[in-house]
């Protein structure tokens, strides 16, 4: 790759690092070994370097996903709205995956995650990059159906 | 942000939020129209020593949730340095609270109003915002207006002819509540995992990249055009003795209108709950608050006639931290409040030092054991001690925060842990009771 060793040390260069991550992960789906390098290369930085942020934090997915990454929020507020567990339960038996995995089809893959500071909108969940509150089992059904559909139209 | 004609708040003005009920109220000409960018004009006409002046007679404390006096902060960034920077922290992941992310999304310019402001003043010549990952519509509302900001002279060079320069640009975070603390956030902006620093030095001293960093949550940048615009003798006229201004309440939970609120520092929890969240869900009775987000302690349904305050919220035992309000009804079981609150900081640790990062996790299965009605009377007193192990010894202040769920929950309610224990299964919620080999939580519904 041939870094020079002034730019290992350029500490700009890591600042730019999360930014690079998410438009690998935007370009590939997830953060693939390959990806990882290739980020390491662009910015000048060790792998080690590149893969310790990329582990630290959640949103970096170092393993595929579904097209509809769906993500329950199990935060207390939406706990006490009547969210969380039941939810994810539904989804459970709905989609025949547990959290952490993905359909066979890689239509959705399921994930608990924790407050979404949405708590005004209680329960909520997240699919991709949008929000959605005040769930009811019947909302959501409709809304995975849709979404199911659209899977198959593309 | 309605108040109810017999309140005492009936007469208070909103002004942080005075403009997000209007449509299109992220836009600049939306804020221009409504006197945006007015203070930051007539601050650029005053020395910075005078603004720092004003922000310190005002009193405006971090609204981030320690509450630290923002003039003094302003005052510990060096003069001489060349260089210096500002961040603003949009990270907001403290459970149940949501207020910046409705700043963001609906105001964002009040934000970079009071950022240029504070940059000014201290003589920052750039400016980070850090934001939560999750916040997509915020990303974009903040780049937004920072490209608008910059098309009106508002950033960039020579703003509005002062021969003041100001860079902003936005950053996002990828999902861990840590990076909220201070320094973990300058080492995630730095590109690195989000590990809190050792302080001192403060960021003021050492910060981003090693230069002198002034850190603010937006709320409190939200305040500063507003302590421009109308005096700081105006700000501090609201509020108590030592916490002064408006402040932004969010409240989620068994209420019948979740939401942000905006009110004088100094209400009282019985006002948040009843008069503007529209009292408990389902006319039940309530049972617990937890009155500044989830790491601030449990308080029990008999305290809230204490004001929301720095001051007096401390002397009953709990912290205003970010003014969250969580109300939970008489059906709600305290085990299992602390057991998942308990499992959220053990969740987010960042692993960095062993009495948060293995204690949280025997802290939670101790809670767990309990809550499912495994417990023994003495692990009632163990969870106690693990708390008294944890909380004060930690590297960051989050070991304080992981504890005070536990520890509150027990001091405020023990016989609810000791009937756990005692029946083998929660008497409060009647909720089915699944707990057992196959690993499920006993408050499923
Ligand atoms: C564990 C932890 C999480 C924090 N999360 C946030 C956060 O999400 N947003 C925030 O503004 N401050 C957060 N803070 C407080 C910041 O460290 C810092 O005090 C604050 O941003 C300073 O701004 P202020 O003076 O305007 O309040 C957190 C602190 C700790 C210990
Ligand atoms: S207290 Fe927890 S979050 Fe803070 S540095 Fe230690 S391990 Fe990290
Ligand atoms: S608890 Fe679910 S969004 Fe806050």
């Amino acid at each position: 790759m041939g870094v020079k060793l002034q730019t290992l040390t350029d500490p700009k260069k890591r600042a730019m690092l999360l930014s690079a991550l998410y438009i690998a992960q935007e370009q590939f789906g997830w953060l693939s070994p390959e990806a990882l390098e290739r980020v390491a290369g662009r910015l000048g930085l060790s792998i080690g370097q590149v893969r310790s942020t990329a582990s630290f934090y959640t949103m970096f997915r170092l393993e595929p996903k579904g097209r509809y990454h769906v993500q329950v929020c199990e935060g207390l507020s939406c706990y006490l709205a009547g969210g969380a567990e039941p939810i994810v339960d539904h989804l459970v038996r709905r989609l025949g995956i547990r959290p952490g995995e993905t359909t066979k089809d890689g239509t959705f893959s399921l994930e608990i995650v924790q407050c979404l500071a949405a708590c005004d909108l209680s329960p909520g969940m997240k699919i991709n990059d949008e929000l959605y509150g005040c769930l009811k089992l019947e909302t959501i059904d409709a809304l995975l159906d849709d979404l199911t559909q659209r899977a198959v139209e593309r | 942000m309605k108040s109810d004609s017999l309140s005492t708040t009936s007469s208070f003005e909103p002004v942080l939020t005075r403009n997000i009920h209007r449509p299109g109220s992220e836009k600049i000409e939306t804020y221009l129209g409504n006197g945006g960018y007015r203070a930051a004009r007539r601050a650029l006409e005053r020395t910075p020593a005078e603004i720092i002046q004003l922000i310190k007679d005002s009193g405006l404390r971090g609204r981030g949730g320690a509450g630290f006096p923002a003039g003094v902060k302003w005052e510990f960034m060096p003069r001489d340095a060349s260089q210096k920077y500002l961040a603003v922290n949009t990270d907001e992941g403290e459970p149940g609270t949501f207020k910046d992310r409705e700043i963001v999304e609906r105001d964002p310019h009040q934000v970079i109003e009071g950022a240029l402001i504070a940059a000014y003043a201290v003589g920052a010549g750039r400016a980070f915002v850090y934001i939560r990952g999750e916040f997509f519509l915020g990303v974009k509302r903040w780049t937004k207006a920072i490209a608008d900001a910059y098309e009106h002279g508002f950033l960039g060079k020579n703003i509005l002819k002062s021969g003041f320069d100001l860079e902003m640009s936005v950053h996002r975070g990828a999902g861990a509540y840590i990076c909220g603390e201070e320094t973990a956030m300058l080492e995630s902006l730095e590109g690195k995992p989000g590990n809190p620093r050792l302080k001192p030095p403060y960021p003021a001293q050492a910060g981003l990249f090693g230069l002198p960093t002034l850190v603010h949550n937006i709320e409190t940048l939200a305040c500063i055009p507003h302590i421009i615009e109308r005096g700081p003798d105006w700000f501090a006229g609201i509020g108590t003795a030592q916490s002064k201004g408006p402040k932004i309440f969010s409240v989620s939970g068994h209420v019948n209108r979740p939401g942000n609120y905006e009110l004088p520092l100094g209400v009282t929890l019985r006002e948040i709950i009843y008069t503007h969240a529209g009292g408990v869900r389902d006319g039940r009775r309530l049972k617990a608050v937890i009155p500044g987000g989830a790491s601030t302690p449990i308080m029990t349904a008999m305290q809230i006639d204490v004001p929301m305050a720095f001051e007096t919220l401390r002397a009953a035992g709990s912290e205003l931290g970010t003014g969250a309000v969580i109300v939970m009804d008489e059906t709600t079981c305290m085990v299992e409040v602390a057991r998942r609150l308990t499992r959220f900081f053990s969740h987010e640790s960042c692993g960095r030092c062993v009495p948060c990062r293995i204690g949280s996790v025997r802290l939670y299965e101790a809670l767990e054991r309990v809550e499912r009605g495994q417990g023994e009377i003495p692990d009632i007193d163990r969870i106690l001690e693990l708390a008294h192990g944890i909380g004060g010894i930690t590297f960051c202040p989050m070991g304080t925060a992981l504890v005070n769920p536990a520890r509150s929950a027990i001091k405020c309610f023990r016989n609810e842990f000791e009937d756990h224990v005692r029946k083998g299964h929660c008497v409060v919620s009647r909720r089915a009771f699944r707990g057992g080999p196959d690993g499920k939580d006993s408050h499923r519904r």
